[in-house]
């Protein structure tokens, strides 16, 4: 990984952010042999990001159903990286099924989606035990993987502090270097085509159903997911509403998560509530995510529901701009 | 092409705004298909406050005319303290007015839609309502003070079509001079064409653009289907037989065994 030194790297960047997208382009370019401040004036990872509200689903192929084609090609290096750097990912799959009237949106998904394979009951049967009988058919993305998104962001956070590179809890100012601005929704004073997108989530503890992988219910109105956190704890997602608003989960959304995951297996009925949660995801038009440079600042965002996924192959394309601008940099 | 209110519409397409895979893709369906009426959904957006204002102004963006609704509301109540909202955001009288009954099928609630269309007219608004295909209902929510009546073809979001086309006749026989659109239940651009076949002034559809594989394409097969139905009612077309009338005279010719 280390890169060839050169004294443009003596230089250190500022990275506005200690979100997912600041945290892995800070790891990234550390990993490159780059000098790193990281800034965030509300600190380490916690309930002010929206990353701490993710799902945590490194899922490019199921995406695709409705995402376009670069979230797929470049979500398909997250895995592998965020195994290199944190050893909370799962790599299992995901399934994905629907209720008896709606397997049509099954079609329809396997139809704009690849990499899955079909599965019958027994198979469903074999992969999740405890939804065996429940469904007749579903998909099976072999390839796909989860992580816990909280302890992800921490041991990214261990891992930069181990090598030097703290956060700094204060705001940004230009500096003489470069700067990475990863500040997520908060740099709309910035970009003026980024806007939020609100998700809720919820957080539940049910030991009594045991879960390996994330699931997908598929429904015509109220799709759901389900991620293992481990420990009988799944996190429900997740909502998508054209809202800036930050922490207000609805009702009628929370219901609609709840009831999805009862229809999915009644014993979440008897499930723990742990967490309700929203936030909004930044969030550019066309919905991808971008390396906007300005002068010597480039802009990491538009991660919208694909922070971890997407926020390695950021990192590693801010990475290569920086790296063929070296010359630029070194020389004021 | 339909006038609403006095206001005429260069399209016979009312397209909504929900479900696409991103706002750049809702906006070149819009462009594509030359829709002339954006529907948005206000409650489930708003809030309680404008944190849905970025969405909105893509919305206005778009350059046509915005029909703001009030999807999600179960009572007449909650749709004209919707309405009023949408009057402030959008400053418009136009309101689609959605008042459903059955939370499976989506189905509007009759009471409730009579209810909330007299107050709203009452309060100068001009209404829009989403209502099934009965007559007797077509005929209070006119008295209500309705100019425009929105049937729907089938249940929202299903794509199953005109699942009633006789009531769907009738309602235009009766109402001939009042604008009728076929909203909800769109999944094909032939059930488009075929409600201007009807004599419909204009369909309003989301689902079946929004969630299709490629949404853009669909707006504007959408567009020429309903170009296509339009032609095809004013051109006078022919009368269905039950026997074969040949186009050719078979006049001296030796008849078959």
């Amino acid at each position: 990984m280390e890169e060839r030194p050169s004294p443009a790297r003596d230089e250190p960047l500022t990275i506005l952010g200690a979100g997912v997208a600041g945290l892995c382009a800070a790891t990234e370019l550390v990993d490159r042999g780059w000098r790193v401040r990281l800034l965030d004036p509300a600190g380490p990872p916690g309930e002010h990001g929206c990353s701490w509200w993710a799902g945590g689903m490194l899922a490019p192929w199921c995406e695709g159903e409705t995402a376009e084609e670069p979230v797929v090609r470049l979500g398909e290096e997250a895995a592998d990286w965020w195994e290199r750097q944190v050893d909370c990912v799962t790599r299992e799959g995901s399934l994905v099924v629907a209720l008896g009237r709606d397997q049509r949106e099954l079609d329809r998904f396997a139809r704009r989606t690849r990499a899955h394979e079909t599965v019958g009951a027994e198979q469903i049967g074999s992969l999740e035990p405890d939804l065996a009988g429940r469904f007749s058919r579903g998909l099976f993305f072999p390839e796909e993987a989860h992580l816990d998104p909280r302890g992800a962001l921490a041991q990214l956070v261990e891992g930069l502090a181990a090598r030097g590179v703290t956060i700094e809890r204060r705001h940004g100012e230009p500096g003489p270097g470069w700067t990475l601005d990863c500040r997520g929704l908060a740099a709309r004073d910035r970009l003026e085509d980024l806007r939020g997108v609100k998700g809720e989530m919820v957080v539940l503890r049910c030991p009594e159903v045991r879960l390996r992988r994330t699931v997908r219910l598929l429904h015509p109105r109220i799709p759901l997911y389900i991620v293992p956190r481990g420990g009988g704890v799944y996190m429900l997602g997740a909502t998508s509403i054209e809202s800036g608003e930050r922490n207000r989960a609805t009702v009628r959304s929370v219901l609609e998560l709840l009831s999805a995951a009862f229809a999915l297996h009644p014993s979440f009925g008897e499930g723990e509530l742990l967490e309700v949660g929203a936030d909004a995801r930044p969030a550019f038009p066309d919905h991808l995510p971008k390396v906007r440079r300005e002068g010597r600042t480039l802009f990491l965002n538009g991660l919208y529901r694909h922070g971890f996924l997407l926020a390695p192959s950021l990192a590693r394309q801010a990475a290569e701009m920086l790296a063929s601008h070296e010359e630029e940099i070194a020389t004021p | 092409m339909p006038t609403f209110y006095g206001s005429a519409i260069d399209s016979p397409l009312l397209l909504g705004t929900a479900q696409y895979p991103s706002p750049a893709v809702l906006a070149e369906s819009f462009r594509r298909s030359g829709a002339g009426v954006a529907t948005v959904s206000v409650r489930r957006e708003a809030g309680g406050s404008r944190a849905g204002e970025d969405f909105w102004r893509l919305i206005r963006g778009l350059g046509v005319r915005v029909l703001p609704n009030t999807a999600g509301c179960h009572s007449a109540k909650e749709a004209i303290t919707t309405a009023a909202m949408a009057r402030e955001l959008f400053d418009t009288p136009w309101v689609k007015l959605e008042v459903i009954g059955d939370t499976d099928t989506l189905q509007p609630d009759p009471f409730g839609l009579v209810e909330a269309a007299g107050e709203l007219s009452r309060q100068g608004f001009q209404v829009f309502p989403y209502t099934t295909e009965d007559l007797v209902l077509a005929d209070r929510l006119v008295a209500a003070g309705c100019e425009v009546l929105m049937p729907w073809g089938s249940p929202i979001g299903s794509g199953l079509g005109l699942a009633n086309e006789y009531a769907l006749r009738t309602l235009r026989a009766r109402f001939p001079e009042i604008p009728l659109v076929v909203d909800a239940g769109i999944g094909l651009p032939s059930h488009a064409l075929r409600a201007m076949e009807l004599g419909y002034d204009a369909v309003l559809l989301n689902t079946a653009v929004a969630r299709a594989g490629d949404p853009p394409a669909m707006a504007e097969a959408m567009a020429r289907a309903l170009e296509a139905g339009r032609l095809g009612r004013a051109a006078d077309p022919m009368e269905p037989r039950d026997m074969a009338a040949p186009s050719t005279p078979v006049i001296g010719q030796a008849f078959l065994p």
